[in-house]
């Protein structure tokens, strides 16, 4: 059974003139296990597909199924991390991690067992995203990098089947974000969770992604598929590897093509003359 | 205020005075001018104080001089004066107790029902269309021009000072609370949802936590207000409080007692001011927490 399967998925935004299609016909089948990577010029429609997907979005047409049932609003088998401000300031980073278990869906028909096992479970991540150190600290007192490490323990607290994640390392800094592409792929191997990624950074979207998926604006849709011909173990060294920088072209080639933007040589040029 | 800031700036700040300087042979530009800049505590603390003796010494110099007539200004000594006989002669304390009683009673009032409708209004959007517009179109309406209906609908005891004090913040503290609560960042709403949360939860473990600081100021600023309305409301058929003793100076021109009973309001709002921000401090310290 494929984790997320999208049917033909319709959404649009407003009506009369000023109606948008944001996603049209949309056909994604994700198997178990997967991660899968989307990328897209701007206004494609990436975040918002990963939005219906997590039920935040209401598709105006077509089925989304997870694991066979239709998606009818957010649920917690499908945790999400944000870009940013997710998180809850007032709590520590520890309570922070273990907000699922106030939740009266992730407290039915617990025993004193199973209790034993998740606050296990909150030590265990609190220890894989290392953030021992910073257990007892605020949300505010972190660097961004280890707020969005937060933000992922929190999001696998209750153990998802499938995370969906949307740019979740946009707004930090080149380094910080290779570091949080090798936890990221050792932690969800680990979990064996299924991944949907949104991303506009093709290096990040090959490297994390066993396939990518690209989307082209007006209206957003999926354009083309690529399998990474990556070995499922990744390491930084792949960055300049023929095979990951060939692919990283085409993608880029295929991103421009779709966007319907383009240096304007002429004009530049034109200008430069103006200038000379 | 962060003292690391304000022992790890001065030394910055003065490496790119000493260049400017040096090469454009400019006025030392002072720290204290710097596009909100910081300041350390005893500076602040001493422009605090000038500030504060400043007006109160030209007023004393005015009137020591003699020029202006006492009876449009009292010197501060004729002020005091009249504290000390307010206080042994004319119960000031009841005064006092009294007005206090009254605004806080009209806010208090307030507050309990302008949270839950404000939080309505911030979380629904159905509920922001039926009762908003409402409460914009009311909260214009005069409080003052209320005084003959409350006259005629809640008498003239204290519910009508309250009901006077009540009608003047309410409808403001509506629109504030609501804006307190769509503030909540949509990523924090989000986030539980997808981690399983029921709207019932939403709201009890997210939007009102999150709102929490921002509503106490609210209340802060509110009850600033409701002390402005104290004279107001003590012009319906009062016999105690500062606000009616402030009126009935005026009969008799007694200005050094208007003086007293508009600087005692001050006092208080600024203690009851400072009361709220140290609770604030004590209620929320993940805002104050040191990174």
């Amino acid at each position: 059974m494929n984790a997320i399967s999208c049917r033909a998925v319709h959404k649009v935004f407003g009506t009369g003139v000023r109606k948008v299609t944001a996603l049209e016909n949309i056909c994604l089948d994700i198997r178990e296990g997967e991660f899968v990577t989307l990328v897209g010029a701007s206004g494609c429609g990436k975040s918002t597909l990963l939005r219906t997907v997590a039920g935040l979005e209401v598709h105006s047409a077509g089925e989304i199924y997870a694991y066979g049932s239709p998606v009818r609003g957010p649920g917690a088998e499908r945790a999400m991390v944000f870009q940013n401000y997710s998180l809850y300031p007032w709590l520590t980073v520890m309570a922070n991690i273990k907000f699922p278990r106030q939740l009266a869906a992730h407290i039915r028909n617990r025993t004193s067992a199973e209790v034993e096992v998740a606050s296990g479970r909150a030590d265990a991540l609190l220890q894989l995203m290392g953030l021992e150190q910073v257990a007892d600290a605020y949300p505010s007192q972190l660097s961004g990098g280890m707020q969005q490490r937060v933000a992922i323990a929190r999001a696998l607290m209750a153990r998802p089947r499938i995370l969906l994640m949307d740019e979740p390392f946009g707004a930090l800094d080149a380094q910080t974000r290779e570091v949080m592409h090798d936890l990221i792929l050792h932690v969800c191997a680990l979990e064996r969770c299924t991944v949907l990624f949104v991303t506009h950074d093709v290096e990040e979207a090959i490297y994390l992604g066993q396939r990518v998926v690209l989307m082209a604006p007006r209206p957003g849709r999926i354009d083309s598929t690529y399998e990474v011909p990556l070995p499922s173990s990744r390491a930084v060294e792949m960055k300049h590897s023929a095979q990951f920088l060939a692919l990283k072209s085409q993608v880029v080639e295929r991103i421009r093509d779709t966007s319907g933007l383009r240096t304007d040589l002429e004009l530049l040029q034109r200008l430069a003359k103006r200038a000379g | 205020m962060n003292e690391t800031a304000i022992s790890s700036q001065p030394a910055r700040q003065d490496v790119s005075d000493v260049t400017t300087s040096n090469r454009r042979g400019r006025r030392r530009s002072t720290p204290m001018w710097t596009i909100r800049g910081w300041l350390t505590q005893r500076t602040y603390w001493t422009l605090a104080a000038v500030g504060l003796a400043v007006p109160l010494g030209c007023w004393t110099m005015l009137t020591a001089l003699g020029t202006v007539n006492r009876v449009f200004l009292p010197s501060p000594g004729d002020v005091a004066h009249r504290l000390l006989t307010w206080f042994s002669n004319d119960d000031l304390v009841a005064d006092i107790g009294i007005s206090c009683f009254r605004v806080i009673a009209g806010w208090a009032l307030s507050a309990v029902l302008a949270l839950p409708l404000g939080l309505l209004i911030g979380t629904f959007r159905t509920v922001q269309a039926l009762l908003e517009p409402l409460t914009d179109f009311v909260r214009y309406m005069p409080a003052v021009a209320f005084i003959p209906l409350v006259m005629l609908w809640v008498g003239i005891d204290e519910g009508a000072k309250v009901a006077i004090i009540f009608i003047g913040t309410f409808f403001q503290m509506v629109l504030m609370v609501a804006e307190d609560v769509r503030r909540v960042p949509m990523a924090q709403i989000e986030a539980a949802q997808t981690l399983g949360a029921s709207r019932a939860e939403v709201i009890e473990k997210v939007i009102i936590p999150s709102s929490k600081p921002a509503l106490l100021d609210t209340l802060r600023i509110t009850m600033g207000w409701a002390w402005t309305y104290l004279v107001v409301a003590e012009l319906v058929a009062a016999n105690s409080g500062l606000g009616y003793a402030i009126i009935k100076a005026q009969r008799f021109l007694q200005t050094d007692k208007i003086f007293a009973g508009i600087l005692l309001i001050g006092v208080i709002g600024l203690g009851m001011d400072q009361a709220f921000r140290l609770l604030h401090r004590l209620a929320f310290p993940y805002l104050y927490a040191r990174s």
